[in-house]
């Protein structure tokens, strides 16, 4: 773990988050606490259904999901009151899971377009040409993959080398990278893993990242490890700990929060109304 | 006019001798009478699935009389606004012409023909009253003729310009283009005008055709068209309709094939802004064996009372063995207050296809869609631009022209300016 130097840290303070409208509202983020710090990579590890990508979604503002409690801060400043672009121009980057057709948009006005935002200008064309293949060539994409629509036809494994392929261009100062790894085969998932290290070698950028197994963090070596469920970190390690889930799982956690929401639940039906 | 003139007509002037009579069934639909041809249920005595429907023949004829005057209620006219396409429907004369400015390219003639030309005769008939009025009123038509074989350096351009509603202007367009040829004709029209116009495209064997139709009237006009190709054997039909500005536009465009093997493209957009009444009704006719047809038509609606309507007919006869379809209709609805209406039908008669398909979807901006390009540090505003346009732009770019797709894309672009802010209309959940 290297020291910070540009000093970004993206605080998560006891964030709260249902989805769905009136009655239907369901708390999934049950009192967050995290702290991301440049030059930190830390994996969030959770069973399917956990929270994870209502966590991922929530920090990057998907109007989706409704904030109840908490705060998130950028190097102090109040995420929860910007827009979805003010948070990536403010330096922060989702790579999703499930990333998103846009029929009509090439990858490669696509990618200048949301240069030309985060970096506040247009970036010189010949130089940002010469960029965008380099970068395209250390994912190993077809240069054909520029004039192609976003994400269109995409197969699972070149949409999350395109997710990289933006995060390696727009260089932001946190970057939440949901379940990158699943769908990838041994081949790309090694090729996205180092794409992701290039980001994390050049520069100052604190890593969230979050999945379902074990495979990733051989590639990429987290400094911390937390372990997710029903809705918030149930416990906190270093990389040893993603051993313990390799060879045990989550059911030991799964059971114990199971137990604590029953409680919970019954001490609510206590409280008279 | 019988439909076995048609095919004589037709075969004897830009197809391979025989092609009309191998083509077997008439290649229009039956001409004058209205009733039911050879589409009964139970004529046929081959084998395969049972057809999915026995569709009446669409009625056509060259007198406006024979069609009644319209109430309203017809199934061809149920969704016009009738009091503001009343005008032309009353059919008085008119002398009025619209300004034209053409360009042609070495080797494209235009020349004109008289009411009783043998050529007028030959095209496929009216389908509605208007466009037999059209048809009537417009005392000959201009032709275009593009030779066999020739290879155009660049588009043949029509520029018909309106210059006041006062009266309507009647037209009558035939593109005819010879076997082999290769050419791009665009009509473009643009300032104030009450016009019906009527443009039959003859696309000789084996030739490649595109026709760009552009709609850039200025508001209170009125335009009415009836389009008709005819696609010969191997031949390839584009056609690309881009209607913008009007009060009210209203566009039939109908395809059959001479022979084998044709292949027709129909590519649309629209964009209605408030009150504007844009419709587009098309009527593929499959009736000779391995053809090829491909609809689509995207469209974008914003403000009070924008209007748009797609009527997406393809009909595929017993004897069109072979055939290939698919169309598809998409509307983008902006703002509260419009209404966008779009009826697909597809009526297969064989089971011996290659294929068949349909699918219309009307719906709001894709959330998730702005909501990714946003995560990226892309304004709202932008976002919603880039989706737009790229809605578009893989309609435009059918035209083949760079200049023509830029100066249209420019426009689209423009009407979107009226888009209200991110804070007025919040990007909400799917
Ligand atoms: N619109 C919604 N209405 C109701 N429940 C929802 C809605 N969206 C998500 N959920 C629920 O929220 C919970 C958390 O979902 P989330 O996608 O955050 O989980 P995850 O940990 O990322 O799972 P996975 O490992 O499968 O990606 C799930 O139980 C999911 O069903
Ligand atoms: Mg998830």
């Amino acid at each position: 773990m290297t020291t910070p130097q540009n000093g970004s840290v993206l605080e998560i303070r006891d964030l709260h988050v249902t989805v769905g409208e009136g009655d239907d509202a369901k708390e999934i983020l049950r009192g967050v606490d995290l702290t991301v710090r440049a030059g930190e990579t830390h994996a969030i590890m959770g069973p399917n259904g956990s929270g994870k990508s209502t966590l991922a979604y929530s920090i990057a503002g998907h109007p989706k999901y409704t904030i109840t409690g908490g705060t998130v801060t950028l190097d102090g400043e109040d995420v929860l009151a910007m827009t979805v672009d003010e948070r990536a121009r403010a330096g922060l980057f989702l790579a999703m899971q499930y990333p998103v057709e846009v029929p009509g948009v090439s990858v490669s006005n696509f990618l200048r377009t949301a240069a030309t935002a985060v970096k506040g200008e247009a970036p010189k064309l010949r130089t940002w040409v010469k960029d965008v293949k380099a970068e395209m060539a250390g994912l190993e994409m077809d240069p054909a993959f520029a004039e192609r629509n976003v994400n269109e036809g995409f197969s699972g494994g070149e949409k999350k080398r395109h997710e990289i392929l933006q995060m390696r261009l727009l260089k932001p100062r946190i970057a939440i990278l949901d379940e990158t790894d699943s769908g990838l085969d041994v081949d790309a998932l090694r090729v996205v893993s180092e794409g992701v290290n290039r980001t994390r070698a050049e520069g100052e950028v604190g890593v969230l990242l979050i999945t379902h197994y074990t495979r990733i963090l051989r590639y990429i070596k987290p400094d911390f490890v937390h372990v997710f469920v029903a809705g918030r970190v149930v416990e906190e390690g270093g990389p040893e700990l993603a051993e313990k889930l390799e060879n045990e799982g989550y059911a030991a956690y799964v059971k114990d929060s199971n137990e604590q929401a029953s409680a919970e639940k019954a001490a609510a039906e206590v409280v008279p109304s | 006019m019988s439909a076995e003139n048609t095919t004589t007509t037709l075969a004897g002037e830009l197809f391979a001798p025989g092609v009309g009579t191998q083509a077997g069934p008439p290649t229009t639909p039956a001409a004058g009478t209205g009733t039911a041809g050879e589409a009964t249920p139970g004529a046929h005595s081959h084998g395969g699935p049972a057809p999915t429907g026995s569709p009446a023949e669409r009625f056509t004829s060259t007198d406006p009389e024979a069609f009644g005057a319209p109430t309203g209620r017809e199934e061809e006219w149920r969704f016009t606004p009738m009091r503001r396409i009343r005008p032309l429907l009353d059919g008085a004369p008119s002398d009025a012409h619209l300004q034209w400015d053409t360009d042609l390219p070495d080797g494209v003639e235009l020349t004109s023909v008289e009411a009783d030309d043998p050529l007028l005769k030959g095209l496929p008939e009216p389908v509605d009253r208007l466009a037999a009025l059209t048809r009537a009123r417009s005392g000959g038509a201009a032709v275009v003729r593009v030779p066999a074989e020739a290879r155009l350096d660049r588009p043949v351009t029509l520029r018909l310009s309106g210059t006041g509603a006062e009266e309507v202007v009647w037209g009558q367009l035939v593109v005819e283009v010879g076997a082999f040829a290769e050419a791009t004709v665009v009509l473009d029209h643009a300032g104030l005008a009450r016009y019906s116009g009527g443009v039959a495209v003859l696309v000789g064997d084996g030739a490649q055709v595109t026709l760009v139709a552009a709609q850039e009237w200025a508001r209170g006009s009125v335009h009415g068209g009836q389009f008709d190709a005819v696609v010969g054997r191997d031949a390839t039909f584009r056609q690309v309709v881009v209607t913008l500005g009007g009060d009210l536009v209203r566009l039939v465009s109908n395809v059959q094939y001479a022979g084998p093997g044709g292949t027709a493209e129909l590519f649309g957009v629209y964009f209605a802004d408030e009150t504007q009444h844009q419709e587009h009704r098309l009527w593929v006719d499959h009736a000779v064996p391995n053809c090829t047809s491909n609809v689509l038509y995207k469209g974008a609606l914003q403000g009070e009372d924008a209007h748009t309507v797609w009527i997406g007919d393809v009909r595929i006869r017993p004897t069109a063995t072979g055939t290939s379809t698919y169309e598809l209709n998409r509307n983008l609805v902006l703002t509260d207050g419009a209404r966008a209406d779009s009826v697909p039908n597809l009526e297969i008669e064989t089971g011996e296809i290659v294929g068949a398909g349909h699918a219309s979807a009307t719906g709001r901006f894709d959330d998730e869609q702005l909501f990714y390009l946003c995560s990226r540090g892309i304004d709202a505003e932008t976002a919603r631009r880039l989706v737009v346009r790229g809605f578009f732009a893989d309609v435009v770019q059918h035209i083949g022209i760079p200049e023509l797709q830029d100066r249209l894309m420019g426009s689209i672009e423009a009407r979107l300016g009226g888009l209200p802010g991110l804070d007025d209309q919040p990007v909400e959940p799917a």
